[in-house]
């Protein structure tokens, strides 16, 4: 951006605000614009959507978003990603490598855990090995998969070598998961970290307490004293709570909710775009769903602004039935979007010879939208002669059961920091969760050679070109990329949206202060 | 003589009746406990499976099954689980990673509390309003607590607890919308914080417990016995509580003993709306995880709350009714 660009935006927002009156608060966007010094102290409460005895202080079994966001009060990892997805330096002061197989890891000085230890070279081995044993029920396994060998070669020096080449590794260590434990910790009651926060109470269920860590290593942060995190599963307590005053600060807010939040004075919404999309699954390797005019017909059939506007009252990003989203860097802008396209729909549905034939969908509320979008589906397949029944499954236990088990079915991803780690979970040809059993050995060699790409025009162009095949030949369709919605008390400062998730990526603990 | 040697005759019977009663509570808790076991494993997936959740590998859910002990047959675990619950362990939880007593000694507590605040404003307001509407049967305030008892059993608690808190959390700003408990606050912030749960969860149960207090009484009201201590000049208020009271307790403390055992085991609705952390909530978490161990020891302390509640009533039945005792 331009300098001028920058005055420019400043004058237009400061314009815009004189014309409405002093009545009406500026949005938080164009606050945070102006400088404002943050300062430390207050005490917050938060809540998330879920709270379960299965929460848990162990990076790596971190399944949920209140787990995200513990960890990353407690713990601090190698790299960080700034609201741009760059890796930024953290623990590791250093990551570099000349053929993106090999790293060395140099370690900040100085840096030490909440029980006094100093972090060392050991800590990180320790804390990165653990995830490939199989015990650990770490959610990275796979991505862990990669480490072909770790080990240090100084006290704060290491050195990790990969299977392949992999220039997203600084980018993976940023992860909730990697973040850094003491090596040999093997009681998760408490925490013990190098984050920003010192755990005083860990209650799974009921909730974490978090105090300021005067000894963080960077210097002057963060700036609340104390932090109370809860969950609340039910969508209309979480809001009341946070309208009422209760808690300063939630997630998930339900798209209905937030004319609500907007009408309050003291409070706002924070939308997130991010990754996150439920798709519609049709299983390659079983018939019919395996014929490529049903897969095409099926993506004719859906009404994207429809799904947008219906479902999720915009808070969503019109999909092209490829997972990156249109605000990523490597999103290919050239495709052509799918359109609703009932003629187009019908000549391939004869073609697959499937018209007349009554189909069993699977939806469930555990995929967030799919029941709906199964419906309009139903609807629109309805006056091209296809015979959807839509069959609505619980919640509980939809991933073990039902999930990529049926012909036709609704799967959904959450938001992942790269291109390649979505692509290879969910689409290579030999992913465990490639969801439509999709097969492409084209896609395969061009996953493998952008992710050993340093040259950054040229992974662009590799990755547009498997967001074509995965767009033209892939079993998923994805309607729209679903947006996260926080709600906040206006006292709470800093807070910016960040791609990776709700929460600010999870991160707010570290960036957030109190104007109380 | 011949009444102590009566009296001494129905203690023994009401001891024999208590050891009887126990004895079949402890059968039906292992019925129980093995048609929640059957029940809970035909549920689809296991504790492995839900834990790893989404991105689970065959891997790593057999070194886990292996872990838990899940590999071994059905029989066998739940016998194990029988041991260890008679030498007094309830075993550790799958999902947690820490002792089920822990666990529940964290919520237990809570929900007792919640139960007994709501009993002592519940009970003292249902038995009112039943005599007072029952001694004026068919008047005017009668009809009025009719009208309101008979939509509060229509009104749905979740229905109660989000108009109160729309209109006492998030309009008025007097009460916390969330129960949030924790070991440092004292009595007046608890009372506070859990003022709207326990308005809801009276108003669930009172409306049951008077409308059959006020039956048990008028079924009394037509009786001989009655119309004669009318003859003989008392009072409505003294033949009411001294006389037709005493033998309508038999229902009325079933009723009573029926709603409370709800308080224990049927607050989820209430837990889950104002967010308090109880043993319900705590119970469809171990469900909804597959922790056996957990979802065992929950079921166990309800079926048992609900057993130890309904021995109670009993026993009160029988020493308030003459001739129970003599039998």
């Amino acid at each position: 951006m331009m300098p001028g660009d920058d005055a420019l935006t400043r004058r237009a927002l400061l314009g815009s605000g004189l014309a409405l009156g002093g009545g009406l608060l500026l949005p938080e966007s164009a606050l945070s614009l102006a400088p404002a010094r943050p300062r430390i102290g207050g005490s917050i409460r938060v809540a998330s959507l879920s709270s379960s005895t299965a929460d848990t202080l162990d990076p790596a079994k971190g399944a949920l978003s209140t787990d995200y966001v513990r960890h990353f009060m407690f713990y601090s990892g190698l790299t960080q990603l700034d609201r741009a997805m760059n890796p930024r330096p953290a623990l590791a002061e250093r990551i570099e490598s000349r053929d993106q197989q090999t790293w060395t890891v140099q370690l900040r000085k100085g840096v030490t855990f909440h029980d006094g230890a100093p972090l060392t070279a050991r800590d990180v081995v320790w804390s990165l090995l653990r995830h490939k044993i199989p015990a650990v029920g770490s959610k990275v396994a796979i991505i862990a998969e990669q480490f072909a060998s770790i080990r240090a070669t100084g006290p704060l020096e290491l050195v990790i070598r990969l299977t392949g080449p992999n220039a997203d590794l600084p980018v993976i260590l940023a992860q909730s998961h990697f973040l850094i434990l003491r090596a040999g910790q093997k009681s998760f009651r408490t925490a013990n970290g190098t984050g920003p926060y010192r755990c005083t109470q860990f209650r799974p269920g009921v909730r974490t307490v978090a105090t300021r860590n005067r000894d963080y290593w960077k210097p002057g942060r963060p700036y609340l004293e104390q932090i109370e995190l809860i969950g609340i599963p039910d969508e209309v307590s979480r809001v009341n709570a946070l309208l009422s005053g209760d808690v300063q600060l939630i997630s998930s807010v339900n798209p209905r909710s937030t004319r609500r939040i907007d009408a309050s004075a003291r409070h706002a919404i924070l939308e997130t775009q991010s990754g996150l999309y439920t798709d519609l699954i049709m299983r390659q390797d079983r018939l019919p769903t395996g014929n490529a005019h049903f897969v095409a017909a099926m993506k004719y059939l859906i009404d994207r602004p429809l799904v947008k506007r219906a479902l999720f009252r915009n808070y969503a990003t019109i999909a092209n039935d490829h997972p990156i989203p249109p605000f990523h860097p490597y999103f290919n802008a050239d495709l052509p979007q799918t359109r609703l396209d009932l003629d187009r729909a019908r000549w391939h549905l004869a073609r697959s010879g499937l018209s007349g034939v009554r189909l069993p969908v699977y939806a469930s509320p555990a995929a967030d939208g799919s029941v709906d979008m199964a419906s309009i589906l139903q609807e629109y397949g309805a006056r091209v002669g296809l015979n959807l029944a839509v069959n609505r499954v619980p919640a509980d236990g939809y991933w073990s059961t039902h999930w990529m088990k049926h012909p036709l079915g609704f799967g959904n991803t959450n938001p992942r920091p790269t291109a390649d780690l979505v692509f290879s979970l969910f689409y290579k040809s030999d992913a465990e969760w490639n969801e439509s059993g999709w097969k492409s050995p084209r896609f395969d060699r061009l996953l493998l050679e952008a992710r050993g790409e340093p040259d950054q025009a040229r992974r662009k162009q590799l990755y547009g070109e498997m967001q074509a095949l995965v767009r033209n030949r892939c079993g998923v369709a994805i309607p729209v990329f679903i947006s996260q919605i926080d709600g906040y008390d206006r006292r709470l400062k800093g807070l910016s949206p960040n791609p990776l998730g709700s929460f600010m990526g999870y991160q707010f603990a570290e960036y957030c202060w109190w104007n109380g | 003589m011949a009444a102590m040697g009566q009296s001494g005759g129905a203690s023994r019977g009401l001891a024999a009746l208590i050891a009887r009663r126990i004895a079949s509570a402890a059968l039906t808790l292992l019925l129980v406990s093995i048609a929640i076991f059957l029940m809970a494993a035909l549920l689809p997936g296991d504790v492995a499976q839900e834990t790893l959740g989404q991105s689970a590998t065959a891997e790593q859910v057999a070194a886990l099954r292996r872990e838990l002990g899940l590999d071994q047959p059905l029989h066998q675990r739940y016998f194990g689980w029988l041991a260890a619950m008679l030498a007094g362990d309830p075993g550790q939880s799958m999902v947690a990673n820490l002792p089920v007593a822990e666990v529940i000694a964290q919520r237990l507590p809570n929900s007792l509390l919640l139960g007994a605040l709501c009993a002592l404003v519940a009970v003292p307001a249902a038995l009112a309003i039943g005599i007072v509407s029952a001694m004026g049967r068919g008047g005017r305030l009668d009809r009025a607590l009719n009208i309101a008892s008979l939509s509060m059993v229509a009104m749905p608690e979740f229905l109660v607890a989000t108009l109160a808190v729309l209109l006492f959390s998030v309009k008025l700003q007097w009460l916390p919308s969330i129960a949030l408990v924790h070991d440092e606050m004292g009595w007046g912030e608890y009372l506070r914080g859990c003022a709207l749960p326990i308005v809801t969860l009276s108003v669930v149960v009172i409306a049951q417990m008077a409308r059959m207090t006020r039956a048990a009484i008028i079924d009394q009201m037509d009786r001989p016995y009655v119309e004669m201590a009318r003859l003989k000049g008392l009072g409505p208020v003294r033949i009411v509580l001294v006389h037709i009271l005493p033998n309508a307790i038999a229902p009325i403390i079933n009723a009573i003993a029926l709603s409370l055992s709800y308080l224990l085991g049927g607050a989820i609705i209430v837990e889950t709306i104002f967010n308090y952390p109880g043993l319900a909530s705590l119970m469809v978490n171990a469900v909804t995880s597959r922790d056996m161990p957990l979802l065992q020891a929950c079921a166990m302390i309800f079926c048992l709350a609900y057993l130890i509640l309904m021995l109670i009533a009993d026993v009160t039945a029988i020493l308030a009714n003459p001739r129970l005792r003599a039998r």
